[in-house]
């Protein structure tokens, strides 16, 4: 899991569990592993997708890394700094370095405030900017994101959702970040907009040298941005590889079965799909053995006991399937 | 996208510097109800800062020839059982009775909001500990409440608004907790919190301004019920003392005997107090919409 030169961030061994509280003395009555041993680590300029089903930890491994939650296990390290431990005070000048862009274009601006004073908020609270020239910043970039200056007086709601998405965008590009994570960025919007946002990010990506970390449930969005692509399943990565050989050469059948599941605009094509049976096991009950093995159409009995650890099948192509094992 | 028709909306909304005449005129036509309410508070107000210009008779003046005299040219209000002009009562009770509703209004309001801010925001043993309080407070009966306090310091204006304000602290602060607890999970506040902002300042400049449409509905609904406690308290002598007037003691102390012989006793103190009522009701509908921004198009 190696990139040419320094990782951005480095997260290793990422654990997340919730407890589960029940009865009158709030007694721990069993544990959710909502993200359950997740490693990667994103270059600069460089996009890392981040995929997987509803409910998988994706959005918790967003969370976790922003330190919005305290993570149970596992190191962040952003920048060759250890940030995981880091106190409100002392991440302060990191949470300049890594910001976030949310799912829901609704509830991520406050309706109250004004488009031009919610991305002009960073630069005041990390002293950036005031006045006259917040001013002037806040304006340069409504420009960078596609909006005009003009809209700075407009109230979120008076925003298309696409728009919405640039305004945030607006605001988590304000601090001059090295790193961005989108949490579905895309996904509340039609798709048209979708590949708008999508070009936007990658132009920013360009003249910033930023890095992603971009989170989506959509391989065809996710094949168009990322550089590599992780798949989650059940709280931890099942393949992680660089995007051309996991599109090409799926190993996991987890991935195998995504994939056959991406629709393709062409209804003459007759395609096999590979529709997985059942549903995802509960993340508080993981099955023993290989979390996927019983929706696996490949399944063996070791797959029931033994879980599979994530290891390279090819050079660079990493994957925690008992039927890929190199030796 | 709609920025032109906005700007046009906000050039008709008077906000583009065309000063104060033109942001009252807007504001006439845009909510000719919230503007009747201003204009009711507004009398009330002036009535009560310059009683001693408006009124020909000392509220205090006692004379036994008029006793329960009818509404006449010389005392258009009529005169209570003991002789004094009912007017001159109301215009000067205006002064109690607005200190009275708008005081304990405002003090309940301002530490219900900071206790409900807080606990719902901050949650945990804070949030717990707080709640418990609440508790207590809404368990404590306000005429204990008030006749310890008048026993302790004697009955004033200032412990009457103090006994008042203290039952409507739970209720603002469960309100507003509530409001926050929702507020709190939305993803402004994580993309705040990603910014690195304080949690005092994400609670004041995320979460409070959110929590305003209810604050005012609540707070015009209490104003109207400050003033009738005012009038419960200041008939078992633990209000405003005897005999400063006050619409509530007028319409208490006066409904029960005189409502069939004398009815103007209790028809013109209660008139006032519903007129208040119903202004500050208009004024708050108002309000709420024009502090929400989503209304102003």
């Amino acid at each position: 899991m190696s990139d040419a030169g320094k990782p951005i961030i480095a997260v290793t061994g990422l654990k997340k569990h919730y407890p589960v509280r029940k009865g009158l003395l709030r007694r721990t009555v069993g544990q959710v592993f909502a993200v359950d041993g997740v490693s990667f680590s994103i270059g600069e300029g460089e996009t890392l997708g981040l995929v997987g089903e509803s409910g998988c930890g994706k959005s918790t491994v967003a969370r976790a890394v922003m330190r919005l939650i305290e993570p149970t296990d596992g190191t962040i390290t952003l920048e060759g700094q250890d940030i995981t431990h880091l106190g409100k005070a002392e991440l302060r000048p990191f949470r300049r370095q890594m910001q976030m862009i949310f799912q829901d274009p609704f509830s991520s601006l406050n309706p109250r405030m004004t488009a031009g004073d919610i991305v002009r908020e960073p630069l005041l609270v990390h002293g950036v900017a005031r006045g006259r020239a917040a001013e002037e910043r806040t304006a340069a970039l409504f420009e960078q994101v596609g909006l005009r200056p003009a809209q700075m007086r407009s109230f979120p709601h008076q925003f298309s959702g696409g728009q919405r998405q640039r305004v945030s965008i607006a605001r988590a590009i304000a601090l001059d970040p090295r790193l961005i994570i989108g949490d579905e960025p895309v996904s509340a919007l039609d798709v048209s907009i979708q590949a708008q946002v999508i070009n936007l990010l990658m132009d920013l990506q360009r003249q910033k040298r930023l890095s992603y970390l971009f989170i989506a449930h959509d391989l065809a969005v996710v094949e168009h941005i990322s550089h590599r692509v992780a798949v989650m399943y059940l709280g931890k990565i099942v393949e992680y590889t660089d995007k051309t050989s996991l599109f090409l050469n799926p190993l996991h059948p987890y991935t195998e079965a995504l994939l056959s599941a991406v629709p393709v605009p062409d209804p003459r094509l007759k395609r096999r799909r590979r529709v997985l049976e059942g549903d995802v096991p509960s993340p508080m009950k993981p099955p023993p053995g290989c979390a996927f093995h019983t929706r696996c159409p490949y399944a063996e009995a070791r797959c029931r006991v033994e879980a599979p650890v994530l290891q390279e099948a090819a050079p660079g192509h990493f994957v925690s399937c008992h039927l890929h094992v190199a030796a | 996208m709609h920025s032109t028709e906005y700007d046009s909306e906000l050039v008709k909304a008077g906000a583009s510097a065309q000063g104060a005449f033109g942001q009252t005129a807007y504001f006439l036509r845009r909510y000719p109800l919230g503007a009747i309410g201003a204009v009711i508070m507004a009398l009330f107000v002036l009535a009560a800062l310059f009683a001693d210009f408006i009124t020909a008779y000392s509220p205090l003046s006692t004379d036994a020839a008029l006793s329960l005299a009818a509404p006449s040219r010389a005392h258009w209000l009529g005169a209570d059982y003991m002789g004094r002009d009912i007017y001159s009562r109301i215009v000067y009770g205006a002064r109690i009775s607005l200190a009275v509703g708008l005081g304990s209004t405002g003090l309940g309001c301002a530490l219900g909001v900071v206790v409900g801010l807080v606990s719902g925001y901050l949650g945990g043993w804070v949030d717990l500990i707080a709640q418990r309080v609440m508790d207590i407070l809404q368990a404590l009966p306000l005429l204990v409440l008030a006749l310890v306090m008048a026993a302790a310091l004697g009955p004033s204006l200032w412990n009457t608004i103090f006994a008042i304000s203290i039952p409507l602290i739970p209720a603002i602060a469960r309100v507003i907790r509530s409001n926050t607890l929702a507020l709190r999970e939305l993803a402004f506040v994580e993309a705040a919190q990603a910014i690195g902002m304080s949690e005092l300042r994400i609670a004041a400049r995320h979460i409070l301004p959110n929590t305003v449409a209810p604050l005012i509905v609540l707070a015009t609904a209490q104003l109207g019920a400050a003033i009738l406690t005012e009038a419960s308290l200041s008939f078992l002598g633990l209000g405003i003392p005897e005999p400063h007037p006050s619409w509530g003691r007028m319409l208490s102390e006066s409904a029960a005997e005189y409502i069939r012989t004398a009815p103007w006793l209790v028809i013109f103190p209660g008139l006032a107090i519903s007129l208040v009522v119903f202004g500050t009701n208009l004024l708050g509908d108002a309000l709420r919409d024009i502090l929400d921004p989503r209304e102003r198009g």
